[in-house]
């Protein structure tokens, strides 16, 4: 057979010799690149390099999928890959106004297309900044609900695609202290997320148990294994993506947002009478107002349903007893009015309850575009400094 | 199969080569063998079906085995004891259902002792009262054909396999309404089959030599082929059994080599290009005829790989135990005809069904009174064949319409080279234009093999036609 002539009619004879030479000289070469590999750290290099936005189109969302196989997208926790692959990576169009959008899972937009989110509609509203150029908003949602991880991502996306406007949107869930470093992302990333912990002061622990530090035996190519053939991943369905626009799974039957409600007044274990400040994470928004600097930032408190069903009396939905809500818009608005934010409040601008999908954040496309409406005139004001 | 399994093989057969003398090695083969096919058998929703289907296929090779010895051949003392081993090995693998998950090799817990030993007395005797019929008698031969054939349709048609399913969710007290045709995941059986037939088929002719129920055992179900082939000939594979070398550093190479670049073509390339490859989610979403070109190419490519590269990792272990599998891939993508590529690609089914399809069929047609033009005879000669192996791999429009793709495909050919050898033969004369026309015809044959994949790819007739006609700008 024409293909293993070379094997089955070698040049020298295969021997004890000549395998021997084989499994030394492999054995060599295995080690000396698993060292290599702990020396060079070469995984921040690599997930610079990507097909997006060359061969490929680059995504409109970060990569997040929890079924790769459906969704043509999966969650892997290298900034470098993830920011390489997402449409910001390319450069400016000349006439663009830059928009960087952040927040959780509803600026993502579980259960809504690329173009349907708030950066697709407010894209394809077409609105004109003050000095007249286009308005480019792009996604930087990412679903997990912690204003350290949307401070990690908006630190990394500040100096590389120098915004002209960043828009933060959040809601109370976002602000627990306890649940800062729950975030996988914040949790795989511990050098940048301790730097932010020292440079601002926040009240995070650095040596939290719950960041992921690699030993050395992690960082061999063995260790890495996984993390390397996520970057090849996230390339390969990157295929699909172009050909198909899909980057998430969209079932055809999910549970809606629930609207009747437990008689339960706790949030997240805390009583009413147990609350304190410390218990919100204003430091991580602080930080992050710091951190934008000169870049102009609009705050956005995002909507949420207001259950009329049972228990409401108690609870607004199924994250929030009242009092706690209430607690978190009062000391949101004395932060703004003390450090002079620019905060855009809209819990209530989507009172429907048909307008949430699997969540009492989570929007249809539909309501998400009454939600671009508002932000979209929000960012046009601020353009004009 | 899987690393562990493919792995674990390798292991075994080096360790088997190191310690054992030959004629151990052919019994450790054997065992090897009966005790693989339980172990990859997957697990199956109906419940005690993935040890029934396992036994079920032992069952019918000592049965294929019984009607297709010799005329004259008697049931040695060798013979007896390799039916006993068999026995010995089934019991001992019911015996599981005493041990953790971890510790079984059955996908499922087995059955209980008492049931397997049922079956294998109600099985030995049904054999036994068999043995007394003489081997190789034509009818016997014809039963165990049409019986096999049956099996398969059975298998291998939706409507057939989900009837089959519910009566046997209804025997287990399972819900029969949960039925589905994929349920009936009888492991190895499509190349099992084709090995039995051939042997009925040769015995019939009188080309089978006779072999012990060790030897015919072993060729039905060898543990490197049995999940993806090659469909090895039994004479081929008996003279490597009763020649099985011992030790030596060429073959540890050549056959640890095929396996590396078997694990390389399946586990990396083939799983990788899988991500990209045609299937019906995709096909519904892609949005321009150029994505769906890049798709189709993935599947073509992804599909070869994974093929070809358990034929390496087959044709490795093989070497590693003394077995020489013949070759079932050679380069097909790169050839300059279809004709070639049908000759590169799955080999051991394409030579099985000319031998036992194109050829009875010809001289079929040839004998008639009326005897059909060559042109006519080519083409019910390639049409049949091709629909042949289309329907082996699934009784369904899409595997037919595949199968008559490639039919019509060679039989295009054919004709086209009947008329233009000539222009070839000049062709000689002129190297750079001859190798532009090698090089279309390259080209042409990859993207006519890859059209016809869409077929393959798509479980849904209609799918498939729209896919198709999207890829041509439609």
């Amino acid at each position: 057979m024409q293909t293993w002539r070379w094997l089955y009619k070698p040049g020298k004879p295969f021997d004890g010799r000549f395998i021997a030479r084989v499994l030394v000289k492999t054995a060599l070469l295995f080690a000396a690149l698993n060292l290599a590999f702990v020396l060079l750290d070469p995984l921040p290099t690599l997930g610079k390099l990507s097909l997006y936005n060359r061969v490929l189109p680059g995504r409109a969302r970060l990569p997040y999928g929890e079924n790769p196989d459906a969704a043509y997208n999966l969650s892997l926790f290298q900034l470098d890959a993830m920011f390489a692959a997402h449409e910001v990576a390319r450069a400016p169009a000349r006439d663009e106004f830059r928009v960087l959008l952040i927040g959780d899972s509803a600026t993502w937009g579980i259960l809504l297309r690329p173009e349907e989110t708030l950066a697709g509609q407010i894209n394809a509203a077409g609105l004109v900044a003050a000095d007249g150029r286009r308005v480019r908003a792009y996604n930087l949602g990412y679903p997990t609900m912690s204003l350290t991880k949307d401070l990690l991502l908006l630190d990394y996306a500040l100096p590389r695609y120098e915004p002209d406007l960043v828009v933060w949107l959040f809601t109370l869930e976002s602000f627990d202290a306890q649940t800062q470093l729950d975030s996988p992302l914040v949790q795989h990333n511990p050098a940048p997320v301790r730097a932010l912990i020292a440079r601002y002061g926040l009240a995070q622990d650095p040596a939290d148990p719950r960041f992921v530090d690699l030993s050395t035996w992690d960082k061999t190519l063995i260790g890495q294994r996984r993390a390397l053939a996520d970057l090849l991943r996230l390339q390969l369905y990157g295929v699909p993506w172009a050909v198909t626009g899909i980057d998430q799974e969209y079932p055809a039957d999910y549970t809606p947002r629930a609207v009747d409600l437990p008689a339960d007044a706790a949030w997240h274990g805390l009583r009413q009478d147990l609350f304190a400040p410390a218990d919100l994470a204003f430091d991580a928004l602080r930080a992050g107002v710091a951190r934008a600097g000169d870049v102009p930032l609009l705050l956005v408190n995002e909507p949420m349903l207001i259950s009329a069903g049972a228990n409401s009396d108690i609870r607004y939905n199924f994250f929030y007893p009242r009092w706690a809500y209430d607690a978190y818009q009062r000391l949101l608005h004395a932060q703004r009015d003390e450090h002079g934010w620019t905060l855009l409040d809209l819990d209530a601008a989507i009172p429907d309850a048909e307008c949430y999908t699997d969540s009492a954040v989570h929007l249809t496309p539909a309501c998400t575009a009454d939600l671009a409406e508002a932000v979209g005139a929000a960012i046009v004001g601020a353009s004009g400094g | 199969m899987t690393l562990t399994h493919i792995l674990v093989f390798a292991a075994a057969a080096l360790l088997a080569l190191i310690a054992l003398p030959a004629r151990g090695r052919a019994w450790a083969l054997f065992a090897a063998s009966v005790v693989a096919i339980y172990w990859l058998q997957p697990a199956v929703t109906i419940r005690r079906l993935d040890f029934a289907f396992p036994t079920a296929t032992l069952g019918l090779v000592v049965l294929a085995w019984l009607l297709t010895r010799a005329p004259g051949q008697r049931i040695t003392r060798e013979d007896a004891a390799a039916a006993a081993l068999i026995a010995a090995l089934v019991l001992l693998l019911a015996f599981g259902r005493a041990l953790a998950p971890a510790y079984r090799v059955t996908p499922s817990r087995p059955p209980p002792l008492g049931a397997v030993v049922l079956w294998l007395a109600v099985g030995g005797i049904a054999l036994a009262a068999l043995s007394r019929v003489p081997g190789g008698r034509g009818r016997s031969l014809l039963a165990l054909a049409v019986g096999i054939i049956a099996l398969f349709a059975v298998l291998k048609t939706e409507a057939l396999a989900t009837e089959a399913g519910r009566l046997l969710r209804g025997w287990t007290g399972q819900s029969p309404d949960l039925a589905r045709a994929d349920e009936l995941q009888w492991l190895g059986f499509s190349y099992v089959a084709f090995r039995l037939l051939h042997t009925a088929r040769d015995r019939q002719t009188g080309l089978l030599p006779a072999l012990t129920l060790r030897e015919y055992t072993t060729y039905a179900i060898f543990f490197p082929a049995f999940t993806a082939g090659p469909i090895d000939r039994a004479e081929r594979l008996l003279g490597d059994l009763r020649a099985l070398p011992g030790p030596d550093a060429a073959r540890f190479v050549q056959g640890g080599m095929r396996i590396a670049a078997g694990i390389g073509k399946k586990f990396v390339i083939a799983d990788s290009l899988a991500i990209l490859a045609l299937d019906t989610a995709k096909a519904e979403a892609a949005t321009s005829a150029l994505g769906l070109w890049a798709l189709l190419y993935a599947y073509a490519f992804q599909i070869y790989f994974d093929f070809s590269g358990y034929s390496d990792i087959a044709i490795g272990l093989g070497q590693w135990c003394g077995v020489k599998l013949p070759e079932n891939f050679s380069q097909p993508y790169l050839k300059r005809n279809i004709t070639a590529f049908w000759q590169s690609w799955h080999i051991t089914l394409s030579q099985w069904v000319r031998f036992y399809v194109f050829s009875p069929l010809s001289r079929t047609l040839l004998t008639r009174p009326r005897k059909p033009s060559p042109t006519a005879l080519a083409l019910v000669g390639q049409l049949v064949t091709m629909l042949v192996i289309g329907l082996w791999h699934g009784v369904t429009w899409g595997f037919a319409v595949w199968g008559l793709w490639h039919g019509v495909g060679l039989f295009v050919h054919k004709v086209y080279s009947d008329r233009t050898r000539a222009h070839y033969l000049r062709l000689r004369a002129h190297p750079r234009l001859g190798r532009a026309v090698e090089v279309a015809g390259v080209l042409v044959t990859f993207h006519f093999v890859a059209l016809g994949w869409v077929w393959f790819a798509l479980p849904d007739i209609g799918a498939s036609w729209d896919v198709f006609v999207r890829l041509l700008g439609g």
